[in-house]
């Protein structure tokens, strides 16, 4: 088992490490993209392609790093609390317990209009971070329950896995969009010839664009796994139990969150990793071995609830 | 030669009784921070109390002697000074009012009152911060302590006087289940 300090190292070499590879991928397209035009690079000019791509990285990189969790909470279409509702009043308190019981400071909290119950954690560190929950968590859960949920995205914060996770959806969701499209570009727009002639087609450069992201798109998938790992939730979850020294009431919330079937609405391969649960339901997640614990970015539930419930009996608390 | 060794192996022992001492004062220092942390969260219960006692008075006439009880915790509470007597006299707070919220069950009209209802939430997150921010002192006191006993720190410690934390005891009253009559119904 992996403690919080490893952990935090941990993180900051992944992000470090996403954020060089991320340069080198788009430094790589844009010198490609000078070499095509220019044949080879010999034959002097400005390599502008290349100037445009590294510059378009540090924006990226720049944007995932200061506005991460604004680009996150805009294409979740979260909303700010209102104190009137009594739930958003007990969600507030509730946050703020947590943040007592973890130290940390309290942070910003969002809603996210989504039946399904499903909770979230974003931002860059511990002064900067963001706690985001449905609609569906809020009605749903009981006050303990609730507790627990926000526990364990408060471990997410203390293990400093925000930075890395808000990176990742930034950067990588940018490569996963325009490889996305270029799938799509290739099966309805490249290879089809409703004309005859191909030279009315596509530029070649373009072609080979789309070819290059569509080939990125599985080793991209792959990296978020790797980066996100199956380890950072149990963390996550044995942090939830030593905040609320109650890993039964965690337990129930999980097994309540699987049993809605509905996955969260907006959320999508680029967001996926930041929830307590996959939203997206994929049947992945449930299987274990070698293949699952490298492809998928959660544990079975299954294993998480058992293993907190053996928590639950350790700390001699009610099941 | 052997002076060039002397001196390494002073300055060594310089820097490392540095790092010592500035560890055990930033965990002195989180103690005290999570200390106060308790502190804002006891005054804000019993800033909540007297409205609490204002909106169920009219409907619990014959409970005087509980809500009696809570005030007059609540004045304890408010006037206890060192570590150990606030937690005795909080703990006499909690007490009471858990027994009167157990006597508000009693009370139908109290019971789906809006404003109770709020007030139940108010009270259970303040005890609830009231508990986890002694949780959370308490574990940074077994830090410091363990830091100061354990060795070489304990060195460092002994040298520069450092005293050990106070626990927040807590569960030695509160452990009581309150007593409800029924016969009331």
């Amino acid at each position: 088992m992996t403690d919080i300090y490893s952990q935090q190292k941990r993180n900051r070499r992944l992000t470090i490490i996403l954020i060089a590879a991320f340069f080198i991928i788009l430094g790589i397209m844009g010198y490609s993209i000078d070499s095509y035009t220019y044949g080879t690079l010999k034959a002097t000019g400005l390599p502008v392609a290349t100037i445009v791509a590294l510059s378009l990285a540090s924006i990226n990189g720049l944007v995932a790093y200061y506005y991460g969790d604004s680009v996150v909470l805009f294409s979740l279409r979260a909303q700010q609390l209102q104190f009137e509702n009594p739930l958003h009043k007990r969600l507030h308190n509730i946050v703020t317990e947590m943040a007592l019981a973890s130290g940390l400071p309290m942070p910003k909290i969002y809603v996210i209009p989504d039946p399904a119950p499903n909770a979230f954690a974003t931002g860059r560190d511990p002064r900067h971070a963001v706690v985001g929950v449905t609609e569906g968590l809020l009605n749903n859960m009981s006050r303990e329950e609730l507790q627990a949920v926000i526990a364990h995205e408060m471990g997410h914060i203390k293990n400093q896995d925000i930075l890395l996770m808000t990176v990742v959806t930034v950067l990588v969701g940018t490569i996963v969009l325009l490889s996305d499209w270029a799938v799509r570009a290739w099966k309805f727009g490249g290879v089809r010839t409703r004309r005859s002639s191909r030279s009315k087609g596509m530029h070649p450069l373009i072609i080979l664009i789309i070819i290059l992201f569509a080939l990125l798109a599985p080793v991209l998938s792959r990296i978020i796994a790797m980066a996100v790992s199956r380890q950072r939730e149990y963390l996550a979850d044995a942090s939830s139990a030593e905040f609320t020294r109650n890993p039964a009431a965690l337990a129930n919330a999980l097994e309540k969150i699987t049993k809605v079937a509905s996955p969260v609405s907006r959320a999508h391969k680029g967001t996926a990793h930041l929830f307590i649960s996959d939203p997206l339901h994929r049947s992945l997640d449930n299987k274990e071995g070698l293949l699952a614990d490298a492809l998928s970015t959660h544990p079975p539930i299954e294993k998480r609830i058992e293993r907190l419930r053996r928590m639950a009996y350790s700390y001699g608390g009610k099941v | 030669m052997f002076g060039w060794i002397f001196l390494g192996v002073l300055v060594v022992l310089v820097v490392w009784t540095i790092v010592m001492y500035n560890n055990l004062v930033t965990l002195q220092n989180q103690v005290k921070n999570a200390w106060q942390q308790i502190d804002v969260q006891l005054k804000r219960r019993h800033d909540l109390i007297p409205n609490l006692v204002n909106t169920v008075k009219g409907a619990m006439e014959f409970e005087k002697e509980t809500l009696s009880k809570v005030i007059e915790a609540r004045a304890r509470a408010v006037g206890a000074q060192t570590v150990s007597g606030k937690a005795e006299a909080e703990n006499m707070l909690t007490q009471a009012l858990s027994k009167l919220f157990a006597l508000v069950e009693n009370y139908p009209d109290l019971k789906s009152n809006q404003n109770i209802l709020q007030f139940q939430e108010e009270l259970t997150s303040t005890e609830n911060r009231v508990g986890f921010a002694r949780q959370f002192y308490n574990d940074i006191v077994a830090q410091f302590n363990i830091k100061q006993g354990v060795f070489p720190s304990n060195i460092i410690a002994g040298l520069f006087g450092f005293k050990e934390g106070e626990y927040f005891q807590a569960e030695t009253v509160a452990k009581e289940v309150p007593k409800v009559d029924l016969s009331l119904k």
